[in-house]
């Protein structure tokens, strides 16, 4: 399988001036409000440790909570399956749909439908599918998986929204005033919600205590898919339990505000049991979660609550957008997710870092998101899936660099670092460097030279 | 106190000012510094892009360079993270242990270990925008960040805030990263450099004359954008500031 190219998508993105500065500004933004709600709580520090504890408390016994939702989502009256990948999660939602002989299925946004790829399999088996969150909706007009966790549609600018709907759902192209363009897709979604035979949502929380679904939105179309149509199909990795309902006090407190920097969302959603003459069914996917969970420097990543706060703060996201990583999740969670899904594939994406640490700053369950793609860079290396070039560069590197030798050799020059440096330190064939940045000047003396001349010349042994 | 000290080879080679600045403030305070001459690099360009195998024999050299020091002391916040937290490619012994126990980072050096007072001979007339580098400052803690709900602190600016005549100016994202992350800066080329000219963008947006680090390859970076941009920002690294320079 390819390599996905994240340098080559991001300069594409680059070159759009106008998309870029809003795409940075706007997810600025949402970082900047996030340090202020952050603030507001003097115990917000002591709230990111109580998250983390629970969170790999809970996956440290995920076993026993998975089947203790079980029990009580079953005591509820609900049906609970368990699908082992995303094949299987796929079969066991289109064998449901197809049960009840569903045409049309509303549903709300979910990671996990789109790591399955499930729209697809669905709509080529006949079943049309409405994605009936704005973000998301955008999405699916325009071909494109969503860009964000949380906001997917955030590299579009309101034109581009105005191009996509005029297109497909019939709006004024010239009209891209955005309370006209949300009141469109309002009117539009509408008549699907009635005539759905059936509605999903993904979920943010499984309560294992309770057995039931806790869904956050700002939009109300989780709750319309959930409570108009006789079939409801709730889709669960299974590392979004929590056991006890005590529990969300702390990660309802802690999702908008690392996501938005709003207090809470609109709406937070307990579906716990089918409605009179309906019914309830519940996917438990793994998908390689268990898998991840056994591996020993990679398994905090399960603690992931989807806040998206790590793509918001993360410089090289902002500045390259979602779509630039190839991936159902991009950013810096989705840089430590995606290898385990392929490793080939996504070993470009651990090296879409500078390493900077902002992500693990802002991550509410405290993941060591940096300190993890420092090691994929590791396994990649190890699993010889690095580029050759860089592998080369770095055989040399290691070779000059560990002889004081050839590292003079090498520096000293005529010409000294101007010659020489930009090979060995920068390591590339094409002068990437000097693409859009100047070149440091080489000094006459190196510091050892100068320091042999006026410090040290009685030692001086060249 | 038997201090080594460390000058990164980017500096070694690029930027000898900068290992000049360090030595003669670190005499200028009495301490006696020592230069060992076969020394290189210590690793991280290597480790950084996953080839640990690769680093090994760099980071043997170095810890046998760096060996029977009280301290080690170098100008470069990334490379003594690197020294500190992640020079693990060679067996962890005791003496591997201690050298990586005793590096230094400049700044914290000066402010944590030999708590200076005063730099009287230092004076800098200008408009100054702090960049602190990613590793020293979300990983060495030199300063507080602005993601983390924690009393506000810096070191590097507590020390600059002893020389004459210094003014400062806060850009309006202090914390972001300027890209240069290094090989990222080749590899993720496109990303790299608008974020590198959005940095100094900024600083020069908020009226900053010069831009003064403890990390030269972040202001290698840096300065090669703004002369690009063609921006009228000068470069200076911490160490010179407070060993006196003028300009």
């Amino acid at each position: 399988m390819k390599r996905i190219d994240h340098a080559e998508a991001s300069s594409k993105f680059i070159r759009a001036k106008d998309h870029i500065e809003f795409h940075d500004r706007r997810l600025w933004d949402l970082r900047q409000k996030r340090d202020r709600e952050s603030e507001y709580l003097p115990e917000w520090e002591e709230l990111r440790s109580l998250a983390s504890a629970i969170k790999e408390h809970t996956l440290a016994n995920l076993g026993d909570y998975l089947e203790e939702f079980e029990r009580n989502a079953l005591a509820n009256g609900a049906r609970v399956h368990w699908a082992r990948d995303a094949a299987e999660h796929n079969q066991i939602v289109f064998d449901i749909l197809s049960s009840h002989q569903v045409r049309t299925l509303v549903k709300s946004k979910s990671m996990l439908t789109d790591e399955c790829d499930m729209r697809p399999f669905l709509e080529s088996r006949g079943i049309e599918v409405m994605e009936t969150d704005l973000g998301e909706r955008i999405q699916q007009l325009d071909n494109e998986p969503p860009s964000h966790i949380v906001v997917p549609a955030v590299h579009k600018l309101r034109t581009d929204v105005a191009r996509v709907f005029s297109q497909t759902i019939g709006t004024d192209p010239k009209n891209s005033d955005v309370h006209y363009l949300a009141e469109s897709q309002r009117q539009h979604t509408r008549p699907y919600f009635l005539r759905a035979e059936a509605g999903m949502t993904g979920a943010n929380f499984a309560v294992a205590e309770t057995g039931s679904i806790v869904v956050c939105t700002n939009e109300g179309n989780a709750d319309l898919s959930v409570n108009l149509p006789k079939l409801y199909i709730a889709c669960v990795g299974i590392e979004k339990i929590v056991p006890r309902i005590e529990h969300l006090g702390v990660f309802v407190r802690m999702l908008s505000r690392s996501a938005l920097g709003s207090p809470i969302t609109q709406l937070t959603s307990h579906f716990r049991a089918p409605r009179e003459g309906t019914e309830m069914h519940i996917v438990l996917v793994d998908n390689g979660r268990a898998e991840r969970l056994g591996m020993e420097d990679f398994w905090y990543s399960l603690k992931c609550i989807r806040c998206g706060a790590c793509m918001n703060t993360c410089p090289v996201y902002r500045r390259s957008g979602g779509l630039s990583y190839g991936a159902t999740y991009s950013g810096p969670i989705g840089v430590i997710i995606d290898p385990t899904f392929n490793l080939r594939k996504y070993s470009a994406l651990p090296f879409a870092s500078t390493l900077n640490g902002s992500c693990t700053s802002v991550c509410p369950v405290r993941i060591n998101i940096h300190e993890q793609i420092y090691k994929w860079r590791q396994v990649i290396s190890e699993r010889n899936q690095l580029p050759m070039i860089k592998k080369e560069a770095m055989q040399i590197a290691g070779k000059v660099l560990a002889s004081p030798k050839l590292y003079r050799a090498a520096v000293e020059a005529t010409g000294a670092g101007l010659e020489h440096l930009p090979r060995f330190m920068l390591y590339n064939r094409l002068n990437a460097w000097g693409r859009q940045r100047e070149v440091p000047k080489a000094p006459e003396l190196t510091f050892r030279q100068w320091y042999l001349k006026h410090r040290a010349r009685k030692r001086a042994k060249r | 106190m038997k201090v080594a000290l460390f000058i990164p080879c980017y500096v070694d080679a690029l930027f000898p000012e900068v290992g000049i600045a360090t030595l003669e403030l670190l005499e200028r305070l009495r301490i006696q510094v020592v230069y060992p001459l076969d020394q290189t690099c210590c690793g991280q360009p290597m480790a950084n892009s996953g080839c640990h195998e690769e680093a090994r024999a760099t980071e043997k050299l170095f810890v046998k360079n760096f060996s029977g020091f009280d301290y080690v002391v170098g100008p470069s916040g990334s490379c003594v993270h690197h020294i500190r937290e992640n020079l693990t490619a060679i067996p962890q012994t005791a003496q591997v242990r201690k050298v990586r126990a005793s590096t230094f980072e400049l700044v914290e050096f000066l402010h944590d270990v030999v708590r200076v007072e005063a730099f009287p001979w230092a004076e800098f007339r200008h408009k100054v925008g702090l960049h602190n580098g990613c590793a020293t400052l979300r990983a060495l803690k030199e300063a507080a960040t602005s993601e983390i709900a924690e009393p506000r602190f810096s070191k590097p600016m507590d020390l600059l805030s002893k020389v004459k005549g210094i003014r400062f100016v806060t850009p309006s994202r202090p914390d972001e990263c300027c890209g240069f992350g290094g090989t990222f800066s080749v590899f993720e080329e496109p990303v790299s450099a608008r974020m590198g000219y959005d940095k100094v963008s900024d600083h020069h947006r908020a009226g900053a004359e010069y831009i003064v680090s403890a990390d030269m390859s972040c202001m290698m970076h840096q300065q090669g954008c703004a002369e690009r941009l063609g921006l009228p920002i000068k470069f200076i690294h911490i160490a010179q500031v407070l060993n006196g320079a003028r300009a």
